[in-house]
């Protein structure tokens, strides 16, 4: 401590300060920086024609807890009669359902479940009434048209940028809720299903609010903002103005402070 | 104590509040002694400093050189991934050619310039009187040339036009004219306009939407108003289905609704944002500006924010064709307050 002390008007010893203070700005400003959601999804349920016996059979091992014997709900879970394989595909399959704990939002975590387990609660959910269904791949395929990309995000700004953010980057609702970041590891037949079915506390937009070829363009212009690489360099999170220009702000004060502190300092 | 005098008025130390140690006045201690830099007493220092110097506007000219070169040899093809490289080499070749030449100016200045300290005396500003009476009289001769004293008319036509000339200042404030006059108060929605899709203007079935639904709403005339834009910021609406039973009854609000399907002004009544954050499970619409929520429960009540007043519902029904309509225009003006509203 004594030599610390000692070596406090060294020269170098503003400018190591002056390092510290951005290394520790920089380190706050990692940790307070949202999280992108790790997506790790499990492919495709293509073809996957599910045997409602044995979902049935998952489903009272797994989800009558909350959900009831006969997926009437109960007192933790809504009924499931008429929400259709769609709404369990997106559930089960980005792994928000089964729920670890009970919390403001059920989060995405690591798929609980494989592809045939998938299908097979699906088909037992859609058995007991309809609802709607898992798209088919070719509905789901993200278009290079740049007319679809250009009404998609139109649609996107107005239906859905005000909570998942204009390109997608997710944002703060009330009481901790959130609306998900949609990166590109977000698989398109869930971003499909999140617009019909309405997760959680998503509003529900159906064929009739957003047609089908709609919901394409809107995947379309998703997929194009999660591909377009960032001409300035770096994103920061795409979270708006106010990270970029704190982060230049930040640094040009550092930088300005610096060559303050040194024009004033006399040489040694 | 030598550099500082104490009172010595007669006063004891005592007497003073502080025991005496404040000094009447403090003496000018005048300069530090002067500090030789390395440079100034160390030949070696003073070549190592002179080198450093070159070795910054060496830095400078690749930089320079940099830019140039970098200009050429980064091809732009449309793409964003050489329009970032392009920019990239670019800012770096301009940024450290100028920095460094600044730099090595200081450098210099610091290290090598001699820095002794210098002194200039203040001397009194004021002129000498003879001075003071010269412009004087250059004043009073330039009145009595011009003639004014002797043609008042021309005095009294000088200061009238002088007068004048501010006014169009005056007259050109009428341009942040005209009063909106009920302009704030009324939007497109009237008796029997239907609510249509944003942006593509489709009515709507109320039988399409379904429970949990939220449809961005504008009046099926909007485009063909001339200022739709202008239009549109007033007339912005969010429906919402809920269950029936949901949202509490209020007498005053009986018909003004659809099965549960509920019809509320978007545009949030602090400072205009739009309140679309519908969260389908808690009722609660946020606005993203400052967190306004409102409670569509409660008649889409503020119960957190900034906000003052409830978001204004629209009165909504359905026509012979199953289209949802407006019932009349909104009861009160959408969107933050103003002066007139009262």
């Amino acid at each position: 401590m004594r030599t610390l002390a000692a070596r406090r008007r060294h020269p170098a010893a503003t400018a190591l300060l002056l390092l510290m203070a951005l290394l520790v700005t920089g380190a706050a400003y990692t940790a307070l920086v949202p999280d992108r959601a790790d997506a790790s999804i499990a492919p495709t349920v293509e073809d996957a024609l599910g045997d409602a016996d044995r979902g049935q059979d998952l489903f009272l091992a797994n989800c009558a807890t909350c959900h009831g014997l006969q997926a009437q709900g109960g007192t933790g879970g809504p009924s499931l009669i008429g929400v259709g394989a769609s709404a369990v595909d997106f559930q089960v399959a980005t792994g928000r359902m089964p729920l670890a704990q009970q919390a403001p939002q059920a989060p995405q975590k690591p798929v609980v479940f494989d592809d045939q387990d998938v299908a097979d609660l699906a088909a037992y959910v859609a058995a007991l009434a309809p609802g709607p269904a898992i798209p088919e791949p070719g509905e789901v395929e993200a278009l290079d048209d740049p007319e679809a990309i250009a009404t998609g995000g139109e649609l996107f700004r107005i239906n859905c940028a005000m909570c998942h953010n204009v390109v997608g980057s997710g944002g703060a609702l009330t009481q901790g809720k959130y609306a998900p970041p949609i990166t590109s590891d977000t698989e398109n037949r869930h971003i499909w299903e999140a617009m019909q079915t309405g997760p959680q506390s998503m509003p529900v937009f159906n064929d009739d609010n957003i047609s089908p070829e709609e919901k394409q363009q809107i995947i379309s212009y998703l997929d194009e903002v999660n591909t377009t690489p960032s001409p300035g360099g770096w994103s920061l999170g795409s979270i708006g103005p106010v990270t970029e220009g704190l982060f230049v702000w930040v640094g040009a004060m550092v930088l300005l402070i610096g060559c303050a502190v040194w024009l004033g300092a006399k040489s040694s | 104590m030598s550099d500082i005098q104490l009172s010595n008025s007669g006063q004891t130390a005592a007497d003073e509040p502080d025991g005496g140690r404040t000094p009447v006045r403090f003496r000018n201690p005048g300069l530090p002694a002067h500090r030789h830099r390395n440079a100034d007493v160390d030949p070696r220092a003073a070549k190592r400093a002179e080198h450093q110097v070159l070795a910054m506007l060496g830095l400078s000219a690749l930089g320079t050189i940099f830019f140039i070169v970098a200009y050429f040899a980064v091809p732009l093809d449309g793409t964003f991934g050489t329009l970032q490289l392009s920019n990239i080499t670019l800012g770096l070749g301009l940024g450290t050619g100028i920095f460094f030449i600044g730099t090595a100016a200081v450098h210099l200045a610091k290290t090598l310039m001699p820095d002794t300290e210098m002194f200039d005396e203040r001397h009194p500003q004021r002129g000498t009187q003879e001075e003071r009476d010269d412009a004087a009289a250059i004043m009073v001769q330039g009145g009595q040339e011009s003639g004014l004293g002797r043609r008042p008319f021309v005095l009294g036509g000088l200061v009238g036009a002088a007068a004048l000339a501010p006014l169009p200042a005056v007259v050109l404030l009428r341009d942040l004219g005209p009063l909106p006059g009920d302009a704030l108060a009324e939007t497109l929605w009237d008796e029997g306009v239907r609510l249509a899709l944003d942006p593509s203007a489709e009515p709507i079935l109320a039988a399409d939407v379904t429970v949990g639904s939220a449809f961005h709403v504008i009046p099926e005339n909007l485009y063909e108003s001339e200022h739709f834009l202008d239009e549109k910021a007033k007339a912005a609406v969010l429906i919402m289905r809920v269950d029936p039973g949901v949202v509490q009854y209020d007498a005053e609000r009986e018909g003004w609704d659809v099965d549960g399907i509920y019809a509320y002004s978007k545009i949030c009544t602090h400072v205009g944002c739009p309140v679309a954050l519908y969260e389908q499970q808690t009722h609660h619409l946020l606005c993203p500006c400052h967190q306004s929520t409102f409670d569509l429960t409660q008649h889409c009540k503020v119960i957190f924010g900034p906000a003052k007043r409830a978001l204004p519902q629209l009165p909504i029904t359905v026509d012979d064709e199953g289209y949802l309509v407006a019932r009349s225009d909104f009861l009160e003006p959408p969107g933050p307050s103003y002066w007139e509203r009262g």
